[in-house]
């Protein structure tokens, strides 16, 4: 079996000589990226802290952007970027230590679709669901009482 | 390749069978699909911590008052630190494993070897590691008063520090004023032979108290979160009427039943998520152990290819994917 590597990350920006070099490579870029989360997470900086934007009130328009905008509307700045940030460590983990970079598009594409359709479906429902139970604890008109 | 497979005289056509369409193994196929399905499972268990954290939103214990530990550093407040150690180890030992791969491909047994011993020392490093941030977080250190309704009372003092104004922990151990009580711990021998009790508190309601009483500068936080996701902290007459009226139990550390940081759930899946993440760290140790002497042992050295080292790695890079969303979910966000 011949073990041909594609040697260059970020879309052929940096190449590597060797395979060897490549994982040390990337292991500089997953150190890097976890020193930026671990800074940010013990500093927490104040112009992350808050949403940079309010939902937009009105109509079916307003719903229809919240839902599109929703990572910006709905979540701190901070959290978003440690979800795309460990979005993109998972990215370097499977494709460059699991070797998905040099297998066949098909298997790749078998793999990885199934599981981000898959989890996003989980995920959507879920939290989904925990945002109405938490209304139906704390909205105008919850029944359950929390001051004991 | 040609002359495994049975001419047909049809290997020209897409259908005439012997094709390998995916260009890989049985094996690293079905551990392929192994990960996707273990994928599915974790991620079944932190979309169900992201229900019940949004279910909870507004009151979901702060990730940075309830790991602060490091080893060696008693006594002071360094969130993330250790959390960011062990992370950094998990990574390199995925590091170690994809080298003992590259060194398979070369068929350099002496490499290989090196590499996959280091792979286990790291695997074996971060199972250790967790195992100290339970025991930690089991072992608790400020202690708290539930209430009826099940939600947690901590205690705490304005000091201020380099003239800021902060809100500092105290303990229940330094609160406490012990006071005689008629309670003891049932056990087999001093009352009914076939009913067993746990420990008890080391104190009683009565006793956080009374010291509450004498300390005229303590105050209670409870753990609803306000606007700037800072608990929010009582006043000194409200204070004593919540521990007085709604303080049912003392509890220190945390377990399945009670969590002195703030609601039962967040221990729960604290306890199951990075435990079955560990486990998987451990049977992943085990099955790098069992490798690890087949290549000492010659056997992917006869057999021609270092396949193998190639399909446990997968596995081993599998639960470092797993930890870098643990670690965000947990830890981060």
């Amino acid at each position: 079996m011949a073990h041909e590597h594609k040697l260059e990350i970020f879309r052929g920006r940096w190449k590597f000589k060797s395979n060897t070099e490549k994982i040390w490579g990337v292991l500089a870029f997953l150190t890097l990226i976890t020193i930026v989360e671990v800074v940010l997470g013990i500093y927490k900086p104040d112009v992350f802290m808050h949403t940079w934007m309010d939902p937009l009130e009105g109509g079916f328009f307003a719903t229809l952007g919240n839902i599109i905008l929703s990572p910006i509307v709905y979540m701190k700045p901070l959290n978003l970027i440690f979800i795309v940030l460990t979005i993109v460590k998972a990215y370097y983990i499977t494709w460059d230590f699991m070797h998905m970079r040099d297998e066949t598009g098909s298997m790749r594409k078998m793999v990885v679709w199934t599981a981000v359709f898959l989890i996003c479906y989980l995920m959507f429902i879920l939290l989904q669901e925990g945002g109405y139970v938490f209304n139906v604890y704390n909205g105008d008109d919850a029944l359950i009482k929390h001051n004991f | 390749m040609d002359s495994t497979v049975a001419s047909t005289g049809t290997e020209e056509k897409t259908w005439g069978g012997g094709n390998k369409p995916l260009r890989a193994s049985y094996g690293k196929l079905m551990m392929w699909f192994f990960i996707v399905s273990d994928a599915l499972t974790f991620s079944g268990f932190l979309a169900a911590y992201g229900f019940s954290r949004f279910k909870f939103i507004n009151e979901w214990p702060i990730a940075d008052e309830v790991f602060t530990h490091v080893p060696f550093l008693h006594g002071q407040e360094l969130p993330m630190i250790y959390v960011a150690f062990m992370t950094f180890v998990l990574i390199m030992s995925s590091v170690t494993m994809v080298l003992a791969v590259d060194a398979g491909h070369h068929m350099n047994k002496a490499k290989v070897t090196i590499y996959m011993f280091l792979t286990i020392i790291g695997g074996a490093v971060f199972v250790g590691s967790q195992a100290w941030e339970w025991a930690t977080f089991i072992q608790g250190d400020y202690g708290a008063v539930q209430t009826n309704g099940g939600n947690i009372l901590q205690f705490g003092e304005y000091v201020t520090v380099d003239g800021v104004e902060k809100f500092k922990r105290v303990s229940i151990e330094d609160l406490a004023i012990a006071q005689e009580s008629d309670r003891v711990d049932h056990e087999r021998k001093n009352g009914l032979w076939f009913v067993d009790e746990g420990t008890l508190p080391l104190y009683t309601v009565d006793e956080i108290y009374a010291g509450l009483e004498a300390n005229e500068n303590v105050l209670v936080r409870n753990q609803f979160l306000d606007e700037n996701g800072h608990k929010t902290v009582l006043s000194r007459a409200e204070s004593l009427k919540q521990i007085k009226e709604n303080g049912k139990l003392v509890v220190k550390g945390a377990n399945l039943e009670v969590n002195e940081y703030g609601t039962t759930l967040f221990a729960d899946f604290f306890f199951f998520i990075t435990g079955f993440h560990g486990f998987h760290v451990f049977s992943g140790v085990v099955i790098n152990i069992i490798i690890f002497f087949n290549v000492i042992l010659g056997t992917y050295e006869r057999r021609g290819s270092y396949e193998m080292v190639e399909k446990v790695g997968l596995y081993w890079h599998f639960v470092d994917l797993v930890w870098v969303f643990v670690f965000t979910f947990f830890y981060l966000v």
